[in-house]
């Protein structure tokens, strides 16, 4: 499938491939028409995490050049991190050679910003995962205003090889991003402009938000990439919960934006004995054609393709085949997949 | 809108109207992040709010930079939690002594547009989505009489922020029924480095304490929701819905700014 090599102004004319999986019927669509394949009483749930600058380039303590890429904030003051070797941005995860070794104790430097004053950022390698040597958890060398400041200056959204040019933050962030907490863009949600959601709402559909700090999509290190979606934490506002029930009275449909929403929404229930409750959590829930959803009905999403961890997922709400047909149909259409690409809506007409 | 518990990003946090609007909201138990260029003031206003067990934070970028807008948002966020109140009162006024519009050079009228009209707007549209989703949030804007008036001088300036004017009533209408409200305020004329950059010459007398005039903001902020969105309003004629008809707006001069 073709890949989308750079995001698009226009992403109302994005196109929208809608599944129904009870039917096992497609139809394609423009994103613009998104509202008009929901009904008043459904439920539209975004994620509403911002995408941080997760990737600072930084030198080891013998001068070897690693990019670290942000997971999010752990214990005591201290970061998740996966830690990539020498070269940029241009190579593919998996080409990109190993870091050199990061045990405890030792340092990164991430050198001083053009725009801040402040001297260099540096980091100490205080825990060393038994999934990964390359993921860690670094205690920096400053909290807070200064941290954030510092990482603001440094950092840069994580880049895709794919890509035409490198991505500001401007490039990946959502229409109502709110808390920095993706360590990649939760893209389902990208093309999704406002006109588009306040339609939504006129006609009766609700939204809602959660927010889920969605993890890197690949890391180039097979155990590590295996391990993929490490736990992520999520927190469900009460506002969303109560929008839950009222949909289920309504015998609306909840229907997630990204996978992200989907393991939030679920990795909360199953924390909760099967009922979503409000609150912070973390899940590590994996989804797969053996999951039954027990929040959400249906899913805005990329167009996945098979062996990506998301095809998995998109098998708890559609049968593999469907599925399979599905991706033919958006290949031959010329659908274009990745991060900045089309859309596709797998929703049943009826619950 | 309640201000107890709430976030609040102020940019042009390091001094004059927005420092004191920094510590008055803080003061009413709002978390607070203040925005300005210069690290170093802003840090000692941030300490300072501090040191009076408010809850602040500073966040040294430009409000005219568009590669600041996402970095700003973000770092507030973090820090104080998604934002419930965003005030756009960083502006400047180009070059001083002000000049007539046929001096002035059109790099520094962009500039002036950079920061006064772009950077608010930017900034918004960064914030806004995330409050409309919640269904709640207040954007304040401060405006100037010479968005009104057509000074002498005052060119770049005035055209910016008659712009800026206009863009809080077209964010107005177009948020109506969100939960979202955007009001523009005139301050009216205050003692600040920005007035005696503008008006040298100016009695100090005839000025409005920053201090107070926070003080009033803040009791426009907790009424919000009794003022039209969209409106544009002068600090100094307002009047608390509690206390009308009486005249409180008599108590500050409500000349230029």
């Amino acid at each position: 499938m073709k890949t989308a090599a750079w995001p698009r102004e226009r992403t109302e004319e994005e196109r929208l491939l809608v599944v129904d999986p009870a039917a096992g019927t497609m139809a394609d669509f423009a994103v613009a028409d998104l509202p008009s394949r929901l009904r008043a009483g459904d439920l539209l749930v975004v994620n509403d995490a911002a995408t941080l600058p997760a990737s600072l380039q930084a030198q080891a303590t013998d001068g070897a050049p690693v990019e670290v890429r942000l997971l999010g904030p752990a214990e005591e003051d201290t970061w998740t991190a996966a830690v990539l070797g020498a070269g940029n941005w241009r190579w593919r995860t998996e080409d990109r050679p190993a870091p050199p070794s990061l045990p405890v104790g030792c340092v990164l430097t991430f050198g001083a910003a053009s725009d801040d004053p402040s001297p260099p950022l540096r980091a100490t390698v205080v825990a060393v995962s038994d999934v990964s040597p390359r993921l860690v958890r670094l205690a920096f060398d400053r909290q807070g205003d200064a941290l954030w400041s510092a990482m603001y200056r440094r950092g840069r959204p994580v880049q895709y090889s794919y890509v035409r040019a490198p991505l500001a933050l401007w490039h990946v962030q959502t229409a109502y991003a709110s808390r920095p907490w993706a360590a990649e863009a939760p893209s389902a949600g990208r093309p999704l402009t406002w006109r588009v959601l306040l339609e939504a709402k006129r006609r009766g559909i609700a939204l809602a938000a959660i927010t889920h700090a969605a993890g890197l999509s690949s890391t180039g290190e097979p155990a590590l990439d295996a391990a993929l979606p490490l736990p992520e934490r999520f927190d469900i506002p009460a506002e969303t919960v109560a929008a839950v029930a009222r949909a289920r009275a309504a015998r609306g449909r909840v229907v997630a934006v990204g996978t992200t929403v989907v393991r939030a929404l679920e990795g909360a229930a199953e924390a909760n004995g099967g009922r979503l409750a409000p609150g912070e959590g973390r899940t590590s829930l994996r989804i797969d054609r053996d999951f039954h959803p027990r929040v959400v009905d249906g899913l805005l999403t990329g167009v996945h393709q098979p062996g990506e961890s998301h095809f998995d997922l998109l098998q708890a709400f559609a049968p593999e085949p469907l599925l399979r047909r599905a991706l033919a149909h958006a290949e031959h259409e010329g659908y274009l997949a990745h991060e900045f690409g089309d859309s596709c809506l797998i929703l049943p007409r009826s619950l | 809108m309640q201000i107890e518990g709430r976030s609040a990003l102020i940019t042009g946090g390091s001094q004059g109207l927005g420092a004191a609007l920094g510590r008055a909201l803080a003061r009413e138990g709002a978390r607070v992040v203040l925005v300005a260029r210069g690290a170093e003031a802003l840090a000692r206003v941030v300490d300072g709010i501090r040191a009076e067990g408010g809850d602040a934070h500073g966040f040294a970028a430009d409000v005219g930079a568009k590669e600041d807008v996402h970095r700003i948002a973000g770092a507030a966020a973090a820090l104080a939690g998604p934002i419930d109140l965003l005030v756009h009162n960083a502006s400047t006024l180009g070059p001083t002594p002000l000049r007539l519009l046929l001096d002035t050079e059109c790099e520094d009228l962009a500039q002036v547009l950079d920061v006064n009209l772009l950077g608010p707007f930017r900034l918004t549209r960064a914030i806004v989505g995330g409050m409309v989703l919640r269904g709640r949030g207040l954007v304040l804007q401060i405006t100037s009489d010479a968005s009104v008036n057509g000074y002498p001088n005052w060119g770049a300036y005035g055209v910016s922020k008659a712009a800026l004017d206009h863009l809080g009533r077209t964010w107005g209408a177009e948020l109506e029924g969100t939960g979202v409200r955007v009001l523009t305020v005139d301050p009216g004329e205050m003692r600040t480095a920005m007035h005696a950059a503008a008006m040298p010459d100016a009695d100090p007398a005839t000025l409005a304490d920053p201090a107070v005039v926070a003080r009033r903001l803040v009791a426009i902020i907790r009424e919000a929701e009794g003022i039209p969105t969209g409106t544009r309003l002068e600090a100094a004629r307002w009047t608390p819905p509690r206390l009308q008809p009486m005249a409180v707006g008599a108590a500050l001069p409500a000349v230029r700014s």
